[in-house]
């Protein structure tokens, strides 16, 4: 199951994308930093998004580990969600919307005219600001992605995808008594580790998460905040935020946004206590955005 | 005569206007106003428009009255003896010929000689009436103007006041539709009583017999009709069920493609085709039913049946070639596509109204653009759709024109779609057109089929309504 798309047959990838070696070789603004973190997952290279004749990303390259929280901070409107969703091509579905560059995953490039964007999705999941389960049972929210790519054949099958994922959201011991009811009537952080549930059925590798607590009470916060560190063991995790500490609390690695541009990348640590860049320690210290 | 005294009124209204404001500005003498100068000149506008308005709708409400007491008032005796119709015509007559119109009778001696001294009168008369209504209507004005002069202060509220006096307005617009409504529902109700009173409602609502025609002399034959509706509201019911069938999947499936599929250029395009369609009179789908689709049909099944006679279905293939014009299927189909833009455009509004967080939800688990639709959208918008659908139902069992033209007249109880059958507007149509008496049975008929028309589509609507609401109500 694992990459089942990217893995591109020897000989037919391009210009040796294949050997992520020359990947993490490329040299990045954070590149000097080293932490604790798994080989790299996704790289993008010279990454520009239009919308129409609009230019919203200049040229972003982003080495992002695997089993590592990366935060992407920025003020508002700086390409931070719009940087995230061509990691998904979910940019594809909105008319208008240009990508140019490399977007490289376990070395294959996923805007290769080969990759169906629909199987590339399932392999990247993504939580949204607002939570958005689906006007349906609990059950079936969770067994929505499982059913549409034919991953459980029986009912029993189904059944333990589904007590799985949530159980692995944190939400098993909340919901198991109700699982047939809507999932439109849970609280707003319920409603947001349900649709992280949805979003693992379907044992994706990466997790990109817009702003998943923005919406939410602290106390919920909290509980999405301990998941992420949680899921961070089996999942590449990309989380766009707004939150300074939220940034400082669940990731590992940071990179900061501004103006459609990436100033800089790095350990977490190392932007919140020791930035390079100017504008990072403006950022960072409220003085803008 | 009269536009002479408009035209004053008008200028009196802008010079009130004009005063107001600029006494507002003098008056206030720099300090700080509680309304704006403007908003006391529409304060003036309305002190003097509103009683020289008044006015004038009171004199022509009661200057018909007026003109007529004075003309009966000062009648030569010869006139004031004739009977009372006579005499009205007579008045009529001197009126034209007083405006200078010919009379529309010959009058005989010695009302003939009257006539142009009488018609002088009327004249004189009418004349004095409408200077009289102007010159109070301008009285009414100026009093009203005076009084608002001296009532301009730096502390009136004429803001508020104003406000006041455009609620009222409104609200007065509001209530006339409203009343208009129930005064219908009233003598629907009247009538539809009447109508109960002479045929048993049991009889009107479980009859299966419908036979309105009532002989005119009580020993003609076939002299008591009958007023069994069935036959018209299951003509009505398959009507209704063959237009849906034709209308729900294409509209629904075109809803479905303009809002998730097309591109801006299509939808742009699409889009206001479709509401041209939905502006197209019925009667021109009506004559569309009646003289091409009708035909063809007809053309289509009489040559299959012409096919099947002398063979196993000979039964069948007489039948087919015997099939007539008029049928269900002709107007239900005609009535189908009718319904599509109406179906379309609201579905299409509904599966808008669904958050693009669920499409996107949708899309990042990998689900296509078909999964979406029939996983997430349709069952999200189901309610919605569903209103829409009874809306659209109501608005088929209300429709007359194309029925009248392509359904024929004929009340068959029968659920075939190849037959002639009748519904329940249709009857209304033929039983109201023509000769006919007040009171018979035969016309009060209609106001009962009107009342049980009215009260299901209203039914109907109320349903589909809340089930929208609702509907939008959850994504707010
Ligand atoms: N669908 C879109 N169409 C046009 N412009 C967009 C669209 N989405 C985002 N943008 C523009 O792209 C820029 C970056 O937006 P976004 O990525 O949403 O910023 P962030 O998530 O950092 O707040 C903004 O200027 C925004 O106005
Ligand atoms: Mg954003």
């Amino acid at each position: 199951m694992k990459s089942r798309i990217l893995r591109a047959p020897e000989g037919t990838s391009n210009g040796g994308a294949s050997e992520p070696a020359t990947l993490t070789t490329v040299p990045t603004v954070g590149a000097h930093a080293s932490a604790p973190m798994g080989p790299i997952k996704i790289a993008a290279r010279d990454v520009s998004v239009f919308y129409g004749d609009k230019q919203a990303l200049f040229d972003v390259s982003l080495d992002i580990p695997d089993k590592t929280v990366t935060a992407l901070i920025g003020p508002s409107g700086c390409g931070k969600s719009t940087f995230l969703r061509t990691m998904n091509r979910m940019n594809d579905t909105i008319p208008g919307t240009r990508v140019t560059g490399r977007i490289e995953m376990d070395g294959g490039d996923i805007n290769d005219r080969k990759i169906d964007p629909v199987l590339l999705r399932a392999q990247v999941g993504m939580v949204f600001q607002k939570p958005n389960p689906f006007p349906k049972s609990i059950y079936e929210n969770v067994a929505y992605g499982p059913k549409i790519h034919g991953l459980a054949s029986t009912k029993g099958e189904m059944d333990e995808i589904v007590q799985k994922s949530l159980k692995r959201a944190g939400l098993w011991d909340e919901v198991a008594d109700r699982l047939h009811s809507p999932g439109t009537g849970l609280s707003g952080g319920q409603q947001q580790r349900l649709v992280i549930a949805r979003a693992i059925a379907v044992e994706p590798e990466v997790i990109l998460m817009d702003e998943p607590c923005s919406a939410l009470d602290p106390i919920a916060t909290a509980k999405i905040e301990e998941l992420i560190d949680e899921l961070r063991e089996r999942y590449c995790i990309v989380i766009v935020t707004h939150s300074m500490a939220q940034a400082a609390r669940v990731s590992q690695r940071t990179a900061f946004f501004h103006m459609g541009k990436l100033v800089e990348t790095g350990d977490t640590e190392e932007i919140f206590t020791n930035p390079r860049e100017r504008r990072t320690l403006d950022y960072i210290t409220g003085r803008f955005g | 005569m009269i536009w002479i005294f408009l035209l004053l009124l008008i200028a009196f209204v802008v010079l009130a206007y004009v005063a107001g404001r600029a006494l507002a500005v003098r008056r206030s003498q720099g300090a700080k106003s509680h309304s704006r100068p403007s908003q006391h000149g529409l304060y003036a506008l309305i002190w003097v428009g509103a009683p020289a308005l008044a006015m004038l709708i009171a004199a022509s409400l009661f200057s018909t009255s007026i003109e007529q007491q004075m003309m009966r008032a000062g009648a030569p005796d010869s006139v004031a003896q004739l009977e009372p119709f006579r005499r009205e015509a007579f008045f009529a007559d001197a009126r034209l010929v007083g405006a200078g119109q010919e009379a529309r009778q010959i009058w005989p001696a010695p009302y003939a000689e009257e006539l142009p001294a009488e018609g002088r009168r009327a004249h004189r008369i009418a004349s004095t009436l409408s200077w009289g209504g102007g010159v109070a209507a301008l009285i009414a004005a100026v009093l009203g103007g005076l009084f608002v002069l001296t009532r301009i202060r730096p502390d009136l509220r004429a803001r508020n006041k104003v406000e006041g006096w455009i609620t009222g307005v409104l609200f007065a617009c509001s209530v006339v539709a409203v009343l208009t409504t129930l005064g219908i529902i009233f003598s629907l109700v009247i009538d539809s009583l009447r109508f109960f009173s002479m045929v048993p409602i049991t009889e009107f609502l479980f009859g299966t017999k419908w036979s309105p025609q009532i002989a005119i002399r009580a020993d003609q034959v076939g002299s008591s009709g009958a007023f069994g509706a069935v036959p018209l509201f299951a003509g009505t019911f398959l009507i209704m069920l063959i237009a849906m069938a034709v209308a729900a999947p294409i509209g629904l499936f075109s809803a479905v493609y303009l809002s998730e599929y097309s591109g801006r250029k299509t939808r742009a395009m699409v889009k206001p085709a479709l509401e041209v369609l939905a502006g197209v009179p019925t009667v021109v789908y009506g004559f569309f039913a009646a003289l091409t689709v009708g035909p063809a049909l007809r053309v289509f099944f009489n040559g299959i049946g012409d096919m099947l006679v002398g063979g196993p279905l000979n039964g069948l293939g007489v039948y087919l070639s015997l099939v007539q014009n008029q049928m269900a299927l002709v107007a239900g189909a005609v009535m189908g596509i009718m319904l599509i833009p109406f179906v379309s455009s609201l579905s299409d509004d509904i599966l808008n109204a669904v958050p693009q967080s669920l499409r996107d939800g949708s899309y990042a688990m990998g689900a296509t653009k078909s999964e979406t639709v029939k996983k997430v959208l349709l069952p999200a918008a189901l309610p919605g759709i569903a209103g829409a659908l009874l809306l659209a139902v109501s608005r088929a069992i209300g429709e007359t024109m194309i029925v009248t033209m392509a359904a024929g007249l004929a009340a068959n109880l029968t659920l075939n779609p190849l037959e002639t059958v009748t519904t329940v507007t249709v009857q209304i149509v033929t039983l109201l057109t023509g000769d006919q008496e007040f009171n018979s049975p035969k016309t009060l008929a209609a106001f009962g089929l009107g009342l049980t028309l009215f009260v299901v589509t209203l039914l109907l609507n109320i349903v589909a309504m809340r089930i929208v609401q609702a509907y939008r109500e959850q994504y707010d």
